[in-house]
């Protein structure tokens, strides 16, 4: 089956409004689950399963220097590791091109959306602020790692609490209750253009033959705070619009499950 | 005379032991470790005669002879076309063994089998290095074109085609569908779209319950009422 033989199938599939799996286009995989504070050890973790997709998120907290642009402002950090256990075509070593796409797209989310209050990470201006680091491990990728790598950060983030400090070392074998100062949480959907089709949360096969992806983030007062545009097919104005429109509705339904 | 240390049909697990006694053979699944016939694999035993073997449970496909499997083309090479077959083992389609045509010196050979092809070939050859020969001349050896390609238990097969090809016949009969099983795991299937889905999960159930008794039967039942409900 080639790239041709594979997308001609897909399509003929979406012509008639059902999926590979037999969903409709516009509906999430089942089942969501989201289990925040998966990992003890971490200051922050969740584990998110959409479907066959599995994603293990954790945060790290640290002290260190702020950048110097933002002296009074906590460091933010995203990195995603495409292991080769989750997907045959992931190979190990420094992370490609999707890995670095994958954390970005995260990382905007999170920055953009002012989610994390960073002013309140400071602890000494121009010298010592909190860094929360978050790292996504998809465990198995069967589509869709952006969707649920995003659930995972911002439900890590929320079960997230500082470890221990003295003003000089971090105890890491000691979390107090202090909870991260988060505002506003985003939810990130990404829809996928094939042939005329938009569809959401795609399989790897779909996304292998997808035309061109839209990642939409939203808040919860409605406002949409980050894009990211993948695939090498352009976009029309109004495919745009009920992208906009699609990603917007359907992180309501994704909401639920990290309140 | 050999004395078994397991029953028959009992479960076991690799470097367990099954018998002893040089007089007992091991069979598939099994080697011989001194005067012991030790499992490889996670599977059932099976006596039969002198004869011990393991009806595996789990694990991948390994290449036998005379087996009819469906491949994906990885690579294009002098000789012919390396192929996955699903298997830890390497594949090899050479260009004699590939098409009863005459292809001429320095064609291109892509336009017999390009990369990332479906074919259903046979397992002509299978040394002991575990190095496999295919070939795709032959009734029912074919490229695959158009349809879905998905993956089962390699051990689940069997049950998948059923008693002479009982189970399979039925599930295209209910579904007006065209399915190819190749006994390495992969399984194409080709309908109308509402057909192969049902055809997909009726496949999947089969691997799900493979160990359930009377699965024909509700294999039936369930195609009968999903169709129903699909019109």
């Amino acid at each position: 089956m080639n790239y041709r033989e594979a997308k001609e199938h897909i399509e003929g599939l979406l012509n008639q409004g059902i999926r590979l799996d037999g969903r409709k286009l516009t509906e999430y995989r089942k089942p969501i689950k989201v289990e925040p504070g998966f990992i003890e050890t971490a200051e922050g973790s969740a584990r998110v399963i959409i479907g066959e997709t599995e994603v293990i998120v954790g945060v790290k907290m640290a002290v260190e220097e702020p950048y110097p642009d933002t002296p009074d402002q906590g460091n933010l950090m995203v990195g995603a590791e495409l292991t080769p256990l989750s997907n045959p075509e992931f190979e190990s070593g420094p992370p490609g091109i999707q890995a670095i796409e994958l954390a970005r797209v995260i990382d905007r989310g999170i920055r953009e959306s002012k989610m994390i209050d960073s002013k309140k990470l400071c602890i000494k201006k121009g010298e010592k602020v909190w860094a929360v680091m978050i790292d996504i491990s998809p465990i198995n990728d069967a589509g869709n790692l952006f969707d649920a790598g995003a659930l995972g950060a911002i439900a890590a983030l929320k079960s997230t609490r500082f470890p221990e400090y003295d003003g000089e070392k971090v105890n890491y074998k000691k979390h107090t209750n202090k909870k991260l100062p988060l505002n506003k949480i985003p939810i990130s959907v990404t829809v996928h253009k094939i042939g005329e089709h938009l569809i959401i949360d795609p399989l790897t096969e779909e996304e292998n033959v997808s035309d061109a992806r839209l990642t939409v983030v939203v808040r919860d007062d409605g406002k949409i705070c980050a894009l990211q545009k993948g695939g090498s097919m352009p976009l029309s104005s109004e495919e745009l619009d009920s992208m906009l429109k699609l990603g917007a509705e359907k992180s309501k339904e994704l909401r639920k499950f990290i309140e | 005379m050999g004395k078994l240390l397991v029953k028959e049909k009992e479960v076991v697990v690799p470097g367990e032991d099954l018998a002893e006694g040089m007089d007992l053979l091991p069979g598939e699944g099994c080697y011989r470790d001194e005067n012991k016939i030790v499992a490889a694999r996670l599977g059932l035993v099976k006596v039969g005669g002198r004869l011990i073997k393991l009806i595996p449970l789990s694990g991948k496909y390994l290449p036998k002879k005379n087996d009819v499997i469906i491949g994906k083309i990885t690579e294009i090479t002098l000789m012919g076309w390396r192929v996955d077959t699903n298997s830890a083992y390497p594949a090899m389609l050479s260009l004699r063994d590939a098409t009863s045509e005459y292809i001429a010196k320095g064609a291109n050979l892509s336009q017999y089998y390009a990369i990332g092809d479906y074919i259903v070939a046979k397992i002509t050859n299978v040394t002991s290095q575990n190095l496999v020969d295919l070939t795709t001349k032959g009734p029912g050896l074919h490229k695959l074109k158009g349809g879905r390609i998905i993956s089962v238990q390699p051990t689940k097969v069997p049950r998948i085609i059923g008693k002479a090809g009982s189970m399979v016949n039925m599930i295209k009969k209910a579904t007006n569908s065209k399915i190819i099983v190749g006994q390495n795991g992969l399984v194409w299937i080709q309908a109308e779209p509402k057909m192969e889905l049902i055809a997909v999960e009726a496949i999947r159930m089969i691997e799900k319950y493979a160990h359930v008794e009377g699965l024909t039967d509700k294999v039936k039942e369930f195609l009968d009422k999903a169709i129903k409900g699909g019109r």
